[in-house]
């Protein structure tokens, strides 16, 4: 029995982390931030590690690991807020597509050559006026807050919880980005004019496995963010003096140290379940995902505001870059599902919801 | 990761089980205290059979075998969902016995191991005083030699069982000169010695869980000292570390948590029931995932101590700070779907479960402030966790 990430997942990681320090330091996240098509360079480089291809299989190209290796990945990936479409091409469309059984697009997937969006907003929560319908295989509508404005395809969540997926070059397409507070990671709105969409699947367990595989990743993203907010707030507090000594000796400050560690902690076995669940098609895997995603939501989003209060004014300015984190987790944290749908579809699992 | 325990283990899960199939007719019932002849008939079983006391060696009147946390845990695992009875506890067996075990003479193994594990001697433990609570250091209660006896003089507090209790395991200062860690010594003595008196300290909760004890000039033969003068201290600090974990099990936590949605399953609002409220929901499923997470947090632990190679120190470390909060919270949540019935307590006819949920809403509160308090406990983390460093001591005036 071992209860812990193997001696070649720590290694995975510590390799990533190696690149990540070296290759994408705060300045580059600060260049992506400025303009949004550099990512494709950031998402290169990542491609050639193995990223893109990490859960695909061998046959098709990738790497063949799973989703508890993802886990492992992606927290690192959160750890250097890593721009890029890590969540939606390497993980959410593979774990689609393969769920599907549509293995046609793994391999340039897994080159690092092909990006595919994922439009499931509808599917998680509807809002404003999106929606769609499909007619004759042509699908009409819009959807909102699409994850990667620069993906070739989109998998997109048409009507009756059908999967669709879209080419972006259809003449009937069009796309907006939509700025938001998280400039690591780009959402968009699509616009479908009599698109030909391809119907992949009315299967609801697809979606379901495509959901259940990135709300594990992003919630070891907001692990991983939340993680070097709390080692940046301490770092600091070991530096800045103030009344002739370092904040870090005041019991005010060390408490709010404590506090983050404490609530941040116990959450890596969570995730680190999670993960492991997935990989082995545990029964329990979706209740746990639901509850490690709101619950790493609502602990990140503590260690954010506290890491920055720690941190004074200068953790309010755009000097220190503690920003960049702050919005990585806020944005995790409504995308893909908010806390709170997410622990009434905990509750629903359980059936104690009528 | 791999959460199998292997083949060897299913082996021994089916002797375990075995052994509750066979014996689940005969434990003793709810409520008979330790005193009774059928729990220390019941504990001796279980230790013969290696389901107590298990890796005590069988020279001092446990079962003898190999530590092996797996066994031990798939022992708790199956207990625990055939509701099985595990003998009992107290403070002389978690406490004092692994501390004479470690440091013990041999005469004091053998005088006191056997009795204690197997009921026959109950022990209070005498720590924290009026003047030392988280600065438990400067603890003044005072043992001073004289001939071949410490005479003892002070007073404890906090003291759960001393009512029962046959001994008392106490911290005493003996050396008054030396700096204050120094000077403190780990005595052992009979609680029916001349000059104790214990008082019991009705606590929220309208029960006596602790007691103060009062010493005035109870003598005590010398050689009654685990390790050497002045070591107390560190003799005490050997297990104090384990009683904090063990304080908040998320395992009870997730038990309770089961309880409060039975609760509010069977609870009706306006003719609505309570699990029917989203509110009560939302926050219902916010607590269950915060006990998952020490759930898995627990697993993460239980596997460090098996792969030596893990580092597990900060997971540890906050388990008694998390897990006495939480369960505080579970404990409020059942309160508060009973809405007006929650007040109940006592003899009033509408009460539920015993009136458990306001008496462990009441109790986890003292848990938070006993065993080390949050903020000691926030403390420890940051320094020995964060690597912060401690506040500067106050310049004492005149000295």
């Amino acid at each position: 029995m071992e209860f812990g990430l193997s001696q070649e997942q720590v290694l995975l990681q510590d390799s990533i982390t190696r690149y990540l320090k070296d290759q994408e330091p705060l300045d580059k996240v600060r260049a992506v931030a400025q303009d949004s098509g550099l990512d494709q360079s950031v998402w290169h480089g990542l491609s050639e590690l193995g990223l893109a291809g990490l859960i695909i299989p061998e046959a098709h190209g990738g790497v063949g690991l799973g989703l508890l290796d993802a886990v492992v990945v992606g927290e690192t990936l959160g750890y250097h807020i890593t721009p890029g479409p890590f969540l939606s091409t390497a993980i959410m469309a593979p774990s689609l597509l393969i769920a599907s059984g549509q293995t046609g697009h793994l391999a340039d997937i897994a080159a690092g050559r092909y990006r595919v969006g994922i439009a499931l907003s509808e599917a998680v929560g509807a809002r404003l006026d999106a929606g769609m319908k499909v007619s004759d295989g042509r699908l009409t509508g819009k959807a909102l807050f699409a994850l990667d404005a620069s993906a070739d395809a989109y998998i997109v969540n048409g009507p009756n919880r059908q999967l669709y997926w879209v080419d972006s070059k259809d003449p009937g397409f069009t796309r907006t980005l939509l700025t938001t507070i998280d400039k690591t990671r780009t959402v968009c709105e699509l616009k479908f004019d009599q698109v030909d969409a391809a119907l992949m699947t009315d299967d609801p367990a697809v979606l379901q496995a495509g959901l259940n595989a990135g709300r594990i990743v992003q919630a070891a993203d907001s692990l991983g963010a939340a993680q070097c907010m709390l080692d940046q707030a301490v770092a600091y507090a070991g530096q800045r003096e103030q009344f002739n000594r370092v904040i870090a000796s005041f019991q005010a400050v060390k408490h709010m140290c404590a506090e983050m560690a404490s609530q941040l902690e116990p959450c890596r076995a969570l995730i680190w379940y999670g993960g492991h669940a997935l990989s082995e098609s545990d029964g329990t895997a979706r209740l746990t995902v639901c509850h490690a995603n709101a619950h790493l939501s609502e602990v990140a989003q503590f260690v954010a505001r506290t890491s920055t209060e720690v941190h004074g004014g200068m953790g309010f300015t755009d000097l220190v870059g503690l920003h960049y984190w702050f919005k990585r987790i806020g944005a995790n944290r409504q995308l893909l599902g908010s806390p709170e749908l997410l622990r009434e579809e905990a509750a629903r699992i359980q059936m104690l919801v009528d | 990761m791999d959460l199998t325990y292997g083949p060897e283990y299913n082996a021994f899960r089916a002797e375990v089980k075995a052994f509750i199939d066979a014996n689940i007719d005969q434990q003793p019932k709810p409520g008979e205290g330790p005193r009774s002849a059928a729990v220390q008939a019941w504990q001796a079983k279980l230790i013969a059979n290696g389901y107590h006391s298990r890796t005590i060696p069988k020279a001092y009147g446990g079962y003898g075998a190999e530590p092996d946390i797996i066994q031990s845990r798939i022992i708790a695992e199956e207990f625990s969902t055939a509701q099985m009875n595990t003998g009992f506890s107290g403070q002389g067996i978690s406490m004092l016995t692994p501390v004479l075990l470690e440091l013990g003479t041999e005469v004091q193994k053998q005088q006191f191991i056997r009795k204690t594990i197997h009921g026959e001697l109950i022990w209070c433990q005498g720590y924290s005083e009026p003047g030392a609570g988280s600065d438990l250091a400067s603890l003044t209660t005072k043992a001073e030699l004289d001939g071949d006896d410490w005479v003892i003089n002070g007073q404890k507090i906090w003291t759960s069982t001393a009512q029962i209790s046959d001994w008392i395991f106490c911290l005493v200062r003996t050396e008054p000169e030396a700096p204050k860690h120094l000077g403190i010594s780990f005595l052992l003595f009979e609680m029916n010695t001349p000059g104790i008196e214990v008082r019991p300290l009705v606590d929220m909760t309208g029960a006596a869980n602790f007691n103060e004890v009062f010493f005035t000039d109870v003598r005590v033969p010398k050689d009654q000292i685990v390790g050497q003068r002045g070591q107390g201290w560190q003799v005490a600090n050997a297990i104090l570390g384990h009683e904090r974990g063990s304080l908040a099990p998320p395992d009870a936590a997730m038990s309770r948590l089961n309880g409060v949605i039975r609760l509010m399953q069977q609870e009706t609002i306006g003719g609505e029931r309570a699990i029917d409220n989203p509110i009560f929901r939302d926050r219902l499923m916010r607590l269950q995932g915060r006990v998952m997470a020490m759930q898995y947090n627990d697993m993460r632990l239980l596997s460090a101590r098996i792969n030596k190679n893990q580092d597990t120190k900060l997971a540890g470390m906050v388990v008694k700070l998390i897990g006495t909060e939480l369960r505080h919270e579970i404990e409020c949540l059942g309160i508060d779907v009973l809405g007006e019935i929650g007040l109940s307590y006592g003899d009033n006819p509408y009460l539920r479960d015993n009136g458990s949920w306001q008496y462990q809403y009441m109790y986890f509160l003292g848990l938070i402030i006993g065993g080390g308090t949050s903020q000691i406990q926030k403390n420890i983390i940051s320094e020995r966790g964060l690597g912060m460093p401690k506040e500067p001591k106050l310049a004492v005036p005149g000295a």
